[in-house]
C-alpha cells in the first residue's frame, strides 16, 4: 500500500517571549506514517499536543525539528522545509485539513465556501457548486442557508459547511481536527460514512475524534500521542 | 505552478541620513503571490514599498522585475521614461489616501479612462464602455460615471482608485494601506472586493498594512517589520498562528482575534 504521509523525528515546542521566554515543550521525536486507505486517530488527554500535530502536518505550525515528508504530485516534499508557495500548493492538491472551526470570510455565501477549494483547483464554477450543494443537502444543512455566509449560523451549521469544505475534493490526506464535535446523531453518521468512503477511493486520514463511537467506527488504529510527551509522567 | 518570481529583490536598504528606512531586504515575489508586509507606524513599511516600486531610490540594493517579454530588468538602472511606462501599464499603486492617486476634479469615468488613453486606446465609446464595466465591477453605480470623486464617498472614492489601476489589467500591484482610513464596515467591503479581484485576475501584490486582519484576508506570506529591518517571514497562516520572534508575538497579542 502506497503511504502519502511519513512523520519523521518531530520536535515541538513554544518558546513564550511574553512570559519570560519560558519554554513550553510539546512533543518530541514524534514518529509515525500513514498509508494510503487508512485512518489514523490521534488519541491522548486534553493539551497533550493533537491538534499541534496536525498543524504542524499543514504548515500552520512551524516544527523545531525533522521531517513531514509527503507525496505531492510526482515527488516528495517535506513540509517542514519547503517554502511558503509550496506549502500552499501541497494544500491546494494534496492535503486538506478540517479545523474545528470555520473561519469566515464576509460576504462569501455558504455554498461558494465550500466550492471554493474546487475553483482553486480550476474546476468550472457550475460543477463546483453542483457538487458543494451535493455534499451540503447530504449533511442537511437547510437550504435556506446555502446562499448565506456562514458568519450567522450555528455551531453545528458551520461545522457542516467546514466539513462540507473540506470533503469537497479528492485530496490524497486529509486531516480532520474534531469534525463531528458540535454535530447531533445523524449527522455524525453521515460524517461517518464519508470518512468511510473517502476511505475506500484510497483517501490517507488522520483525525482526531474525542466521540468514543465515532472514532470506533473510523479509526483502523490508534495512535497515543502521550508517547512523544515530554511531559508524558505529568499527564498520565 | 510557475517556475518564475515575478519580482527579485535583494539587498535592498535606504538610509535618511544616519537613520536606517529598512535595512537588508531580500524576497521573491511569484505570479499570483501577495505579499503582506506588516509592522508598527515607523517600522520601514512605507519606504520599503516605495523602494520596491521605484518612487525611492534605495541607498544599496537591486530590484530586478520580469517584462511582459520574460526578460528581467534591473529597476533602478531603468531610464525615467521606461519605469513611467511600467507605471502606467503594468503596475498598479493603490495610495492610502484616495486623493494621492485620483485626479479629485475630473469625472470618475475619466479618472478611469486616462489609464486606458496613456497606454494608446484612442476610441472614445471603448474607453467609456471599459470604464463603465470598472466601476460596476468595483460596486460603483455606473450612473455616478460623470460624478468627480470629490462627490464620493471615502469607500467609492478607494474603490475608483482600484478601479483605475487595475483597468489597464497590471501584473503586479502595491498597496499602502489600502483600507486606513476607511470605517470598519466600508473596510470589509473593500477587502472583499479586494480578495475577489485578486483571485480572480491571478495578481501579484505587495500590501503594506499593520492591520493583521487584512493581512490574514489578503495575503499567502507575511513579512514582519520592525525598526527597518525585517525580523519573521513566512506563511501568513504559520506567522500569525505560531509567531516565532517576541516582537511578532507582541504584535500577534495586541489584538483579539485574528
Ligand atoms: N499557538 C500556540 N502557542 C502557544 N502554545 C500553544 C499553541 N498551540 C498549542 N499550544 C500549547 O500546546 C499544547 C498542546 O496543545 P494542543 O492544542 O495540540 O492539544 P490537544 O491535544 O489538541 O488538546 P485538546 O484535546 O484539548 O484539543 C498545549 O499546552 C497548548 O496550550
Ligand atoms: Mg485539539
Amino acid at each position: 500500500m502506497a503511504t502519502p504521509l511519513v512523520v519523521s523525528e518531530v520536535f515541538k515546542s513554544f518558546t513564550m517571549h511574553l512570559r519570560d521566554g519560558l519554554k513550553l515543550a510539546v512533543v518530541n521525536d514524534v514518529n509515525f506514517s500513514v498509508a494510503s486507505g487508512e485512518c489514523v486517530v490521534l488519541g491522548g488527554p486534553s493539551g497533550i499536543g493533537k491538534s499541534s500535530i496536525l498543524k504542524m502536518l499543514y504548515g500552520n505550525y512551524a516544527v523545531d525539528a525533522g521531517q513531514i515528508l509527503v507525496a505531492h504530485r510526482d515527488r516528495i516534499v517535506d513540509v517542514a522545509a519547503v517554502d511558503p508557495r509550496t506549502v500552499l500548493d501541497v494544500r491546494r492538491h494534496t492535503m486538506g485539513y478540517v479545523s474545528q472551526f470555520l473561519r469566515t470570510v464576509p460576504r462569501v455565501s455558504a455554498i461558494d465556501v465550500v466550492a471554493e477549494p474546487l475553483l482553486a483547483r480550476g474546476v468550472d464554477a457550475g460543477e463546483a457548486r453542483d457538487k458543494a450543494a451535493a455534499l451540503l443537502a447530504g449533511l442537511n444543512l437547510p437550504r435556506e442557508l446555502w446562499n448565506l455566509p456562514p458568519a450567522t449560523f450555528s455551531g453545528g451549521e458551520q461545522q457542516r459547511v467546514n466539513i462540507a469544505r473540506g470533503f469537497i475534493t479528492d485530496h490524497r490526506i486529509l486531516l480532520l481536527d474534531e469534525p463531528t464535535a458540535s454535530l447531533d446523531a445523524a449527522n455524525r453518521k453521515v460524517v461517518v460514512s464519508m470518512i468511510a468512503a473517502k476511505k475506500a477511493e484510497g483517501v490517507a486520514m488522520l483525525g482526531i475524534f474525542h466521540d468514543e463511537e465515532v472514532r470506533e467506527a473510523v479509526a483502523d488504529r490508534i495512535l497515543d500521542v502521550s508517547a512523544f510527551s515530554p511531559r508524558k509522567a505529568v499527564a498520565a | 505552478m510557475n517556475d518564475t518570481p515575478l519580482f527579485k529583490v535583494s539587498g535592498v536598504s535606504k538610509f535618511y541620513g544616519q537613520r536606517i528606512g529598512c535595512k537588508d531586504v531580500s524576497f521573491d515575489l511569484w505570479p499570483g503571490e501577495v505579499l503582506a508586509i506588516v509592522g508598527e507606524s515607523g517600522s520601514g513599511k512605507t519606504t520599503l514599498l516605495n523602494c520596491l516600486s521605484t518612487r525611492l531610490m534605495p541607498t544599496a540594493g537591486s530590484v530586478e522585475y520580469r517584462m511582459r517579454d520574460g526578460q528581467f530588468r534591473d529597476l533602478y538602472h531603468m531610464s525615467e521614461a521606461e519605469r513611467r511606462f511600467l507605471m502606467r501599464t503594468d503596475w498598479g499603486f493603490v495610495h492610502q489616501n484616495p486623493a494621492d492617486g485620483l485626479r479629485m476634479t475630473v469625472s470618475a469615468g475619466a479618472n478611469v479612462g486616462e489609464r486606458l488613453m496613456a497606454i494608446g486606446d484612442r476610441h472614445y465609446g471603448n474607453i467609456r464602455a471599459t470604464a463603465t464595466d470598472w466601476l460596476s465591477r468595483v460596486e460603483i453605480s455606473t450612473d455616478r460615471i460623470d460624478d468627480q470623486p470629490r462627490a464620493f464617498s471615502g469607500g467609492m472614492r478607494q474603490r475608483l482608485q482600484i478601479a483605475r489601476n487595475l483597468v489597464t489589467g497590471p501584473r503586479l500591484v502595491f498597496m499602502d494601506e489600502p483600507t486606513g482610513g476607511l470605517d470598519v464596515s466600508v473596510q470589509a467591503r473593500l477587502l472583499d472586493l479586494v480578495r475577489g479581484l485578486v483571485n480572480d485576475l491571478g495578481l501579484s501584490a505587495i500590501v503594506v498594512t499593520h492591520d493583521l486582519a487584512v493581512a490574514r484576508l489578503l495575503s499567502h506570506r507575511m513579512m514582519v517589520m520592525k525598526d527597518g529591518y525585517v525580523i519573521e517571514q513566512g506563511l501568513t497562516d504559520r506567522v500569525l498562528d505560531d509567531p516565532r520572534e517576541p516582537y511578532t508575538q507582541l504584535l500577534v497579542s495586541s489584538i483579539l482575534q485574528v
